[in-house]
């Protein structure tokens, strides 16, 4: 599904390198989770995948299924079928939730050579998943993410998400902000949406999350590379001793 | 010399052979009066402080520049909206293309006729609004268009109007020059909407003024056409009394040079008055709100809110004066003015002022020029909107909060609907 080689991504106004050779492979129906210290280049990870400005790619690659990521528009990415939940997501005033996403979920079908969905239908559908979310009619109407509280911001995600229904969903820290109950409804969104055809990368810094999603393969990033890779009881490593052991095994 | 005396001389010599127009009963005396004082002020100049940022030559020149037609096949303005039609083609009325000027709780009459009668209460008005709003800052266009205008409606309104009377201004002549004087008085208690569209000309020089008596509302809205070329100057003057309500809203998309001038005198307590505009424009666009408010009693409201799209090189002007006199005691007096610029060849040039005498007042202005947001952008564009479309919902957005401000929802989706497809002709 996923692939990425060897990527090395720097800041395009400052002499910073921030990804120093990211080899990683998500297959499909398989959900992979990255740990690792703060600062280590997780969301820039993230950010770079799904195509935001001001990272300069260096060295390696990234595809979706075979697809070069790198030469693709933002909303190509999308398109193509990545999805990134944001760590922080954006506030856009005077946007309406709706019709953002009607608008996105039809310039996605549009790109894509499918038919736009009605009005109608997509109202069908975005209230059953709402509801699914404990998504109030006001949230929807509301412009997009401004004066929602931390939570909704992720549950809001989530629901564009299940929208969207994209191939490839990376989610960075979904779980912060989260209370305990949330954290379930947001997981089991997400869980819902666990198939065969679908990969999952899963940014976290706590084992919570990912007992209510459960990974595959776990890998711990640090200073811009992935300096280790295991099963979920790597996750439950961590939870127990912090990073300090796994950085000094592979220094 | 003095820039005065300069003024005064070029001024003299550019109306040598100008007379106001005649047969024209009791109008004769202010158009004379008017007249005189156009030659006193002089015509405004490059050099006039209130000219600063705009050009006015070619507003005040002898000489029309003339103005291609815009071609469309989109519906008309206010189609929908059941109103009366009061059409001005290039400036002067016809009869054929208007309804019958007739309405409940209304009477509307052509200036041009009215001016016969011996008695009218359009006398005492015709005038008198743009006199008051002389000072303290001069408005040359103004009184010239009270001397020279030849055509234009008085209406008055004595109880609450459910249909709207609709000033539709159609341009098909590419080198009009047409000058408009409408006077409208709405008396005590009484309510009515008054729409405003098209072009109107080549170059058009309008006056609108707006008497509204205690517990009397009125309400203004106007899309000024989308012939690019065409040159405008409006002012509209309004007085209000006690616990009166003022609202005008003015849509502007494209047009080489608009200068709309507001002056409001809050005259009788607890009135409020709201004054929003709304502009899109790119290439030698240029656009320019300047807006007076008088706070002349206790208790008043004033509300400016203005949002400009510029592209391409446009340029965006805003003057907007609160003026509180000094027993204008709990004056609420507000002001926005905000500019998206989508390149960085456009500009947006803004003059706020606060003039305040009373003590316990509350007013606060505010002015930002930005570029679209970015993280904005790239969180539409990570969802699979294009960046077109994605920097369109966020233009549209920010002109929306102007927008907001019409009360009749019909209407205000009627705006954000021609800015919309404004915007969306303009997608590659
Ligand atoms: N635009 C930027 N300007 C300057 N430094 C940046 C920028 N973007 C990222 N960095 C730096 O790159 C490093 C990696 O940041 P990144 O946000 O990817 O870390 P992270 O692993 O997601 O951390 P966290 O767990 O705290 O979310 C950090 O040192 C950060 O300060
Ligand atoms: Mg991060």
């Amino acid at each position: 599904m996923l692939e990425i080689k060897g990527l090395e991504v720097k800041l395009e106004d400052e002499d910073k390198q921030i990804l120093k050779g990211v080899d990683l492979k998500v297959e499909a129906g398989k959900v992979h989770a990255i740990m690792g210290p703060n600062g280590s280049g997780k969301s820039t990870l993230s950010y770079v995948l799904s195509g935001r400005d001001g990272y300069e790619v260096t060295g390696g690659s990234a595809t979706l299924e075979g697809e070069d990521l790198l030469e693709l528009e933002a909303e190509e990415r999308a398109a193509a079928g990545l999805f990134l939940a944001f760590q922080y997501p954006v506030e856009i005033p005077g946007v309406g939730n709706m019709t953002f996403l009607r608008t996105a979920v039809n310039a996605q079908r549009k790109a894509r050579g499918e038919e736009e969905l009605s009005a109608a239908d997509f109202l069908k559908v975005i209230r059953e998943k709402a509801k699914s979310l404990k998504i109030d009619a006001d949230m929807l109407k509301r412009p997009v993410n401004v004066g929602f509280s931390g939570g909704e911001k992720k549950r809001n995600e989530i629901l564009q998400m299940a929208m969207l229904e994209p191939k490839m969903c990376i989610l960075d820290e979904t779980d912060s902000g989260l209370d305990v109950d949330a954290m379930k409804l947001v997981s089991e969104g997400v869980n819902a949406l666990r198939d065969e055809g679908r990969g999952f990368l899963v940014i976290t810094h706590y084992q919570r999350l990912l007992d209510h999603i459960k990974p595959d393969v776990v890998h711990i990033m640090a200073n811009g590379r992935i300096v280790k890779t295991g099963g979920p009881e790597l996750a439950l490593e961590v939870e127990k001793n912090g990073y300090a052991d796994i950085l000094a095994e592979i220094a | 010399m003095s820039l005065q005396k300069a003024k005064q001389e070029a001024t003299a010599a550019q109306l040598t052979a100008v007379s106001v127009p005649d047969g024209a009963g009791w109008l004769t005396s202010l158009r004379e009066d008017a007249l005189k004082r156009v030659h006193t002020m002089g015509l405004p100049s490059r050099r006039d402080e209130y000219w600063k940022y705009t050009r006015p030559d070619t507003l005040a020149a002898a000489d029309v520049t003339p103005a291609a037609l815009f071609e469309n096949d989109e519906t008309p303005m206010f189609d929908e909206i059941d109103r009366l039609k009061v059409v001005f083609v290039d400036g002067v009325f016809d009869a054929d293309a208007s309804d019958d000027l007739a309405g409940e709780n209304l009477t509307i009459e052509r200036l041009v006729d009215v001016a016969k009668a011996d008695i009218h209460w359009a006398k005492d008005l015709y005038g008198a609004l743009e006199l008051a709003g002389q000072t303290p800052v001069e408005r040359p266009l103004a009184a010239y268009n009270t001397a020279m205008a030849t055509d234009g409606v008085v209406i008055r309104v004595t109880g609450a109007v459910s249909r709207p009377v609709n000033l539709i201004h159609k341009h098909l002549d590419t080198t009009s020059d047409a000058i408009l004087h409408h006077v409208v008085k709405v008396e005590e208690g009484a309510s009515f909407t008054l729409l405003e569209n098209g072009p109107a000309a080549a170059r058009f020089n309008s006056v609108l003024e707006v008497d509204i008596a205690d517990k009397a509302a009125f309400n203004h809205v106007r899309t000024q056409g989308r012939d690019h070329e065409r040159r405008v100057a409006t002012h509209l003057f309004t007085r209000l009394g006690e616990e009166s309500a003022f609202k005008s809203f003015t849509l502007t998309a494209n047009g080489v040079l608009t200068r709309n001038e507001c002056v409001i005198e809050l005259t009788g307590d607890n009135a409020i008055a709201h004054v929003a505009g709304a502009c899109v424009g790119e290439g030698d666009f240029h656009h320019d709100d300047t807006v007076f408010i008088t706070h002349d009693a206790v208790d008043c409201e004033s509300r400016q809110v203005f949002k400009k799209v510029l592209r391409n090189g446009a340029t965006g002007v805003f003057q907007g004066k609160i003026l509180v006199k000094p027993d204008a005691q709990k004056t609420d007096g507000y002001q926005i003015s905000q500019s998206l610029l989508l390149d960085e060849d456009s500009q947006f040039l803004a003059k706020p002022e606060l003039e305040i005498y009373a003590d316990d007042v509350a007013c606060s202005h505010g002015s930002t020029t930005g570029a679209i947001d970015e993280e904005g952008l790239f969180y539409l564009r990570a969802r699979g909107v294009p960046k077109d479309i994605a920097t369109d919902l966020m233009t549209l957005a920010f002109l929306a909060e102007a927008v907001e401000e019409i009360e009749d929802e019909a209407l205000a989706d009627e705006i954000l609907a021609r800015l919309e497809s404004w915007l969306e002709r303009r997608r590659g």
